[in-house]
């Protein structure tokens, strides 16, 4: 496959620890004797693994999947529909840029901006509080992300916002949907890495539940090739021994209880609610939701959102062919999908997973094929 | 998206941080960080927001793969992640160089 972007070579930080690394990894699954699959949940692990061809370098019995790792990917298509039915009665939306060409049922918010609706891209929940200060009009932040990026929405309510500016959320929360993924028959995931900077916030202890319940070990993993091949080597050897723990490989940045200021605040604003996830499925306390505390600051409680008709606005042929649902549950990859690079590419996305920095399809479309390090 | 980026901080005014990235002096929020934050120190910073203080000792390995991918070709997915990381903290008034 073509790579578009000219992308020059990076090294290992220790070229000599990575080969000791991946040798390590062939003894392992060597041992095991039969082939291993393990589950990441993070977009930026991803980058990582396809910028460095990581996968290049791993034993041939050994799979690593792509979970739902994409935050703007698995917002569900009604929420985004919500988003446009608010821009469509005049309401000013702003939203990360990563979501802004994500399709709903029907279209994207850069559509309904095309079509004359005022939708603002922004890169900080502090944006949004600035674009509110700015204007005498109703303000919504779509506010997307994992718990890592719902803290800072919480921060944003507990600031005392001004009165035009309103929350609809769309966050998620990693844990439970790890617990979903574990129970589909069709992925047979061995063991998680778990996202390293959603652990920073949560800590690796809040792993150990889900350990008890599914018998899957879970690694906490930093972002840097060096990290995930560490990380790798841990899980694969818990696998071997039969040793269902939390291991954390990303001391660097996760504690055992994790940044407790930071659940403070996520906990004081949010609660979590069961929700669909695209392509995955109905999620139990997948969803953080505004307290009902600060119903004062929920969109969802201020305006009478209207979004059914959007649906009825049909999709195209090519979004009913889009696959980004079982890309994101793991059970298929980019090369699966009959649009991918040809119908579907980052400057005609048809999915999701092809908007998004942190989509499977976009980062093996901008990255995919091609082994970049010496190792 | 939860990539965050991490920043020296130059200077602290209660609960804002005066950073800086690479070169680049940007403001920080640090409602967020549950350690005290020192000038000095290095912060771990995502969507404006500090989420961890790095420990001294794993600074400089800390540093490593963002100072490769800073340095990488503009429509590179990381880099630009790494660059609106940078763009979502707040511009300081007069000036945003830090040295």
């Amino acid at each position: 496959m073509r790579v578009e972007a000219t992308i020059e070579r990076l090294e290992f930080r220790d070229p000599e620890r990575a080969r000791a690394l991946t040798q390590l990894l062939g003894t392992l699954c060597d041992e095991i004797a039969r082939p291993v699959s393990v589950m990441h949940v993070c977009g930026t692990h991803e980058q990582s693994i396809a910028r460095f061809g990581l996968r290049s370098l791993l034993p041939k019995a050994l799979t690593v999947l792509m979970g739902p790792g994409c935050p703007v990917c698995v917002t569900d298509m009604p929420e985004i529909d919500e988003a446009i039915a608010l821009a469509r009665q005049g309401i000013v939306v702003a939203t990360f840029g990563d979501m802004f060409r994500v399709p709903g049922s029907a279209h994207s918010l850069a559509e309904a901006k095309a079509e004359g609706a005022d939708v603002r891209v922004i890169y900080s929940p502090f944006e949004a509080l600035k674009l509110a200060q700015g204007t005498a009009k109703q303000v919504v932040f779509f506010a997307t992300g994992f718990e890592t990026t719902a803290v800072a929405t919480a921060a944003l309510i507990l600031a005392r916002p001004p009165e035009n500016l309103s929350i609809l959320s769309a966050h998620k929360y990693i844990p439970p949907v790890m617990e979903i993924v574990a129970e589909m028959p069709q992925t047979h995931v061995q063991g998680f890495l778990a996202a390293g900077h959603a652990a920073t916030i949560t800590g690796w202890r809040i792993f150990e539940r889900f350990v008890a319940r599914h018998h899957i070990p879970v690694v906490t993993a930093g972002f840097e090739p060096l990290d995930i091949l560490a990380a790798l080597s841990a899980l694969v050897r818990l696998i071997r021994d039969r040793d269902e723990r939390v291991v954390n490989a990303y001391p660097r940045c996760v504690t055992a209880d994790g940044n407790r200021q930071a659940q403070k605040l996520l906990w004081e604003v949010f609660a979590t609610e069961g929700g669909n996830w695209r392509g995955i499925a109905h999620v139990p306390n997948g969803n953080l939701r505004l307290r009902p505390k600060y119903s004062w600051a929920d969109a969802r409680c201020r305006f009478d959102i209207d979004s059914s008709s959007i649906a009825d606005e049909a999709p195209t042929r090519l979004t009913q062919e889009c696959i980004c649902g079982n890309i994101m549950a793991g059970i298929a990859g980019p090369s699966d999908c009959r649009l991918f690079g040809k119908d579907c590419t980052p400057q005609n996305p048809v999915g999701a997973c092809m908007v998004s920095s942190e989509g499977t399809c976009k980062i093996w479309h901008e990255y995919g094929g091609h082994v970049l390090v010496n190792a | 998206m939860c990539l965050g980026v991490p920043g020296r901080v130059i200077e602290i005014e209660e609960l804002t941080a005066s950073v800086d990235f690479w070169g680049v002096k940007r403001r920080v929020r640090l409602e967020t960080v549950d350690e005290p934050v020192q000038v000095g120190d290095y912060l771990l910073v995502h969507v404006g927001f500090a989420i961890r203080r790095i420990p001294p000792e794993q600074v400089t390995e800390t540093l490593e793969l963002y100072n490769q991918l800073v340095t990488a070709a503009s429509q590179d997915l990381m880099a630009a992640d790494i660059r609106s990381e940078v763009a979502a903290t707040a511009r300081v008034n007069g000036g945003g160089r830090a040295r």
